[in-house]
């Protein structure tokens, strides 16, 4: 009986090998997505795989796919874990995949090195390695809108801007432990240097998420003017509370743009009014073609969402950002080689030639959603402009402009950044830019 | 039929003591090695070899540690992944210090490093057992983890805090970096685990592995007839960390190619134990069937459904892994406690009398 | 000479000249301990009864708590999903006293204690597989537990107390004295101690150990419960939790494994430990040192005395 059941699996696992044997997939646009619906940023991960997927759908639904082509749109599920991350990208880049979208600091980490060499470009949407935004170093890294760098610089901006400057202010800086949130420090260090401001940083480990008291307790302690957050996950919930419950000033309190989401301010609700924090992809469902998505697809029940109010919410459109991103550089790459079926190297060159302005924003559907993207050989971190919106204790409010970055700050410290990551690669693959 | 022993004679000790004493054994061990050696490099697909037999040959080594210390000697330990990621980090740091050594020498090497901690934190095993060193090898997972994070010397004062595998040639051929050809890697992990599993076989068959199944099956037996458990469990601890730590320097270094602590955590340890208890507690077969298990069951899970044409979430196949793992560990726990090894050894029982039921 | 200022003399004086924020860390220790405590006690009470090192009473904070909220999201009122949540517990403990501990009996204790890991995974699976993954937030007010805080100003300074811990800690102490009751008093806890003296004559004098281990079980999922809807109100639900609940491990070794005194006052101890020695010592070490610091203690302590503080079973010396 045992043996049976031990020969049947080890049948269905063979028979499961074959079935994973590249599926010719010449005649599709294959974007696979790294996902997390599980584990601890489950919360994150889910309305982010879903916009990515819906809009891609509604494409599919509306406009037959791109240039004539389907786009499939296969899942792995990592659980924010790199390690089944790179498994993910081993069991998926076979299949013709256009690019990956790692969702994770960690994952892009672990895939940079691996784009030269699969010819596959990694696009980490205003997240992963900062440096990347150098073309020149990184010819298959692309993080526009912006990097963790110059987002961190438009915070900066911003605090300069309000209560009479940032000089000789303290700025707490709580982070979540892992290469996400050690990313900005070297730019904070740098900045606090030269625009006057001293920093007391508070890491939040994996494990300490859901219990900050005492990393609160010590922020109480070092009594900081302003409060810096790049939390995630069930981290942000838990840091608004334990802010809100040593009385610290909310309205003095940003986090990055993956500590502002409507699913880590819901739980929170009332208590967490006046908190801020810093976005790239505009809110709610008044764009044509968030419209279409909520027609083409959740309505026909083509989506994953469990309720249409999923829609519009922070994190879903920036997973529907990020796949008009993915569309563009199809079409794009289609455009520059002249074919349908492209390859990855053909996306690279498409996501290089990026280049969405705010009439081609309002083309594609969707006037004022963030802002023009622009990519150049040198340039692969576009415009870089955030926003801050607040929280008024029931959804968000937008309350400011978009604030450029420091970019002469910025691109001298991404450049070198850049030179150091390669520094002890002799292989490593560049390219020239004139 | 094929597999009966008649006619093979056994004339001396030795031959009565070998390991395989059936000819058939020998061959298919044999027929195995071809088949991993020849076979699948020539034939396997890039992703056959990269996602499916590297992990599961990486996984079996960590898995013979940690049997070595659970199955063996009876020192039940939740503190595997931190020693592979000790010998994670001294590989690298090893790496980048001697760039001009030789990579494979130093992923081995690396293992004496987490050999040297295994053995710091087995020391409390001499006052305590059972529950009690359950605490204190959660106590190393968790230290260890966090001074991955907090010690950046260890990953080179790395922004990022992950560490990079660097792009390295061993003979003109290049060993580690994204550049180096899956079945490259594959050999070299090949090589090296199937070397170590037979030193491990060794060891346990030997004069020391027989002084740890004594402390294992009773203690204070085996310390009265003058084996002395202080040699005896540090030794089990130091073999288990050099077994975790050569691992997990293959890990990060010829298969995933950078890692962070993640990698290390304290659910690597159990999944480490799982492939232990699933596999067969104290058998080395049963550490390959464990890892094989454990490393397949999700990927297979991922393509059932496909298989019969359904479409269900890639969350809910990650859920079902998860009450499908834990209702095996129940499973085997409460009908073959001594696991997978156990019914193949069953089966090879029923072959050798077969047809008659014995 | 830095060094040593940094670690016995600046914490003081720190700790004298702001008194009222030393009273705010001994207060946030004094309730995690509690949490700490209860979590222990789960253990306890299964390790008394059955000799099980239950693992899994981590996991089963955190599957409670997340049936009560998926309950409640589902549509079912507040009130009801606890006491449906408190059903879902005892059929929990039925179905583990039928399906796994009735088959084990005579097993050694490390094969007990890998079952109860396989069981923690299989309700991690099961949780998420029903109620979802993502993040719950606990329904507090709707099970009419306080919020709000009240502020103290001793020293001239702010000590604030949230509602919420301090009805964790009342909640604590009222199921403790419950329990303790329940031991001493009643039949059933007398049967109860008596299976945990000696299974045997429990068993001649017609006490039946199946019995029992469901009542422990049970027992021990409404404290998993408790300890789920308090910890789940200063935080989130999610099996991020599992962790936290993990450091009830040390705990027990602080306090011994069969003693429920020891329970309380090992969790107090770690809790105001981890709490002091974070916040006073931990910027020294670059923070973050409360993920170890309960169970280096507990290592520490092993060393000195095994059978914990108010244990009373000799541990097996080797």
């Amino acid at each position: 009986m045992f043996m049976k059941l031990a020969t049947g699996t080890v049948a269905l696992a063979l028979a499961a090998t074959l079935q994973m044997a590249p599926l010719s997939a010449a005649e599709t646009l294959n974007v696979p997505s790294l996902t997390y619906r599980t584990g601890p940023f489950a919360g994150a991960g889910i309305p982010i795989a879903n916009g990515f997927s819906d809009y891609l759908t509604m494409l599919n639904e509306r406009d037959g796919g791109i240039g004539g082509l389907k786009i499939v749109n296969p899942e792995c599920e990592t659980g924010y874990n790199s390690q089944k991350g790179v498994e993910c990208y081993e069991a998926t880049k076979g299949d013709g995949a256009l690019v990956y979208n790692p969702y994770s600091t960690g994952i892009t980490l672990q895939l940079i090195p691996k784009a030269p060499v699969d010819k596959i470009p990694v696009l980490s949407m205003g997240y992963g390695l900062s440096a990347t935004a150098v073309g020149e170093k990184f010819p298959w890294g692309f993080n526009y809108p912006a990097t963790y760098w110059s987002q961190m610089s438009s915070i900066l901006k911003y605090i300069d801007s309000k209560d009479g400057g940032i000089k000789g202010k303290k700025i707490g800086f709580i982070y979540l432990d892992v290469g996400y949130g050690k990313e900005p420090i070297p730019l904070l260090d740098a900045l606090s240097k030269s625009m006057g401001f001293t920093v007391a940083k508070f890491p939040v480990g994996v494990k300490e998420m859901q219990s900050q008291s005492s990393h609160w307790l010590k922020v109480r302690k070092e009594k900081p003017d302003w409060m810096i957050m790049w939390g995630f996950g069930a981290m942000n919930a838990t840091a608004i509370k334990e802010a809100a419950k040593i009385k610290y000033p909310l309205d003095h309190f940003i986090g990055n743009w993956w500590a502002g989401a409507n699913a880590d301010l819901d739980p929170v609700g009332e208590v967490g009014k006046g908190y801020i924090a810093a976005n790239m992809s505009g809110n709610g469902t008044d764009f044509p073609a968030i419209q279409d998505v909520l027609k083409f697809v959740v309505d026909k029940g083509l989506s994953q969402v469990k309720d249409r109010s999923e829609v519009g919410k922070v994190l879903y459109n920036r997973g529907v950002l990020n796949a008009v991103v993915v569309a563009e550089g199809i079409r794009l790459a289609q455009k520059i080689s002249g074919k349908a079926a492209i390859t990855g190297s053909d996306m690279r060159d498409g996501l290089e030639a990026m280049d969405i302005s705010a009439a081609r924003w309002k083309e594609l559907g969707f006037e004022g959603f963030t802002a023009p993207i622009k990519s150049t050989c040198k340039d692969h971190a576009g415009g870089g402009s955030i926003f801050l919106q607040q929280w008024n204790g029931s959804s968000w409010e937008r309350i400011s402009d978009l604030i450029p970055p420091m970019t002469d700050i910025v691109r001298p410290m991404l450049l070198a950044a850049a030179d150091k990551y390669v520094a002890d690669k002799p292989d490593w693959q560049t390219q020239a830019c004139e | 039929m094929l597999y009966r022993e008649s006619g093979q004679f056994k004339t001396n000790y030795k031959q009565d003591s070998a390991i395989f004493p059936i000819l058939q054994d020998r061959i298919a061990i044999m027929f195995y090695l071809a088949v991993a050696f020849i076979v699948i490099p020539i034939f396997g697909s890039n992703f056959f070899i990269d996602s499916m037999m590297i992990p599961f040959l990486i996984f079996t080594l960590a898995a013979i540690g940690l049997n070595i210390l659970t199955g063996y000697t009876g020192q039940i330990s939740l503190g595997s992944g931190a020693f592979m990621g000790v010998g994670a980090y001294s590989a690298y740091k090893l790496v980048t210090i001697f760039p001009d050594t030789n990579v494979i020498l130093l992923i081995v090497l690396s293992g004496f490093f987490a050999a040297g901690i295994g053995m710091i934190f087995g020391l409390p095993s001499l006052r305590i057992k059972g529950f009690y060193l359950v605490v204190t090898t959660l106590a190393a997972q968790f230290f260890l983890e966090w001074a991955f994070i907090r010690i950046p010397w260890l990953y080179n004062y790395n922004d990022s805090g992950a560490i990079e595998v660097p792009r390295r040639e061993v003979m003109n051929v290049i060993v580690t970096g994204p550049e180096a050809s899956s079945v490259t890697r594959y050999l070299i992990v090949l090589s090296i685990v199937v070397v170590m599993t037979w030193i491990a076989s060794n060891l346990i068959h030997g004069r020391i592995g027989r002084s740890w199944m004594m402390i294992r099956d009773m203690d204070i037996a085996a310390e009265l007839i003058g084996v002395r458990p202080l040699y005896a469990k540090i030794s089990a601890f130091a073999v288990s960390s050099f077994y975790c730590g050569v691992a997990g320097a293959m890990m990060v270094f010829l298969w995933l190619g950078a890692a962070e602590v993640e990698s290390f955590d304290s659910n690597q340890s159990f999944l480490l134990l799982f492939m232990v208890i699933i596999g067969g507690l104290g058998s080395l077969v049963g550490s390959y069937l464990g890892a094989a298990f454990i490393w397949m069951l999700p990927v297979v899970l991922r393509a059932l459904p496909k298989l019969f044409g359904l479409d269900i979430n890639t969350a809910t196949v990650e859920h079902i892994n998860f009450m499908i793992i834990g209702a095996l560990i129940v499973f085997f726990l409460i009908i073959e406690p001594n696991g997978m090894a156990r019914m193949w050894s069953m089966l090879k029982q029923k072959l050798r009398v077969w047809p008659f039921p014995y | 000479m830095d060094l040593l200022y940094q670690i016995f003399i600046a914490p003081f004086i720190d700790m004298v000249s702001t008194p009222d924020f030393l009273l705010q860390v001994l207060w946030e220790g004094f309730v995690t301990g509690t949490l700490y405590s209860l979590i222990a006690l789960g253990f306890v009470l299964i390790f008394k009864a059955s000799g099980v090192f239950n693992f899994a009473q981590g996991i089963m904070v955190v599957f409670s708590a997340l049936t009560l909220v998926g309950l409640y999201q589902a549509g079912v009122p507040a009130y009801l999903a606890l006491i449906l949540t408190i059903g879902v517990m005892a059929l929990l403990a039925i179905s583990v006293e039928r399906l796994v501990l009735r088959h084990m009996v005579n097993q050694s204790e490390l094969i007990l204690f890998m079952v109860t890991i396989g069981l923690s995974y299989f309700l991690i699976g099961l949780g998420q597989f029903i109620f979802g993954g993502e993040t719950k937030s606990m329904i507090t007010e709707q099970l009419g537990l306080p919020t709000g805080s009240t502020e103290f100003e001793p020293f001239g300074g702010i000590l604030i107390l949230q509602h919420i811990d301090i009805a964790a800690v009342v909640i604590a102490g009222i199921l403790v004295a419950g329990l303790a009751f329940f031991f001493s008093k009643t039949r059933i806890g007398r049967a109860l101690r008596a299976v945990a003296d000696d299974h045997q004559a429990a068993l001649s004098v017609g006490i039946s150990l199946n019995q029992i281990w469901a009542i422990v079980w049970f027992a021990a999922g409404i404290v998993a419960l408790a300890t789920g809807i308090m910890w789940g109100a200063r935080s989130d639900v999610s099996f991020a939790l599992q962790i936290v609940a993990l450091k009830a491990l040390p705990v027990l070794i602080l306090g011994g494994f069969t003693s429920i005194p020891g329970a309380i006052v090992g969790g107090l101890i770690i809790g105001f430990g981890e709490k002091l020695f974070e916040v006073y010592w931990g910027g020294l070490l670059g923070g973050g040192v409360e993920g170890w610091f309960a169970y280096v203690i507990a290592l520490i302590f092993l060393m000195f005395r095994p059978q914990g503080l108010f244990g009373d079973k000799i541990i097996e010396r080797v």
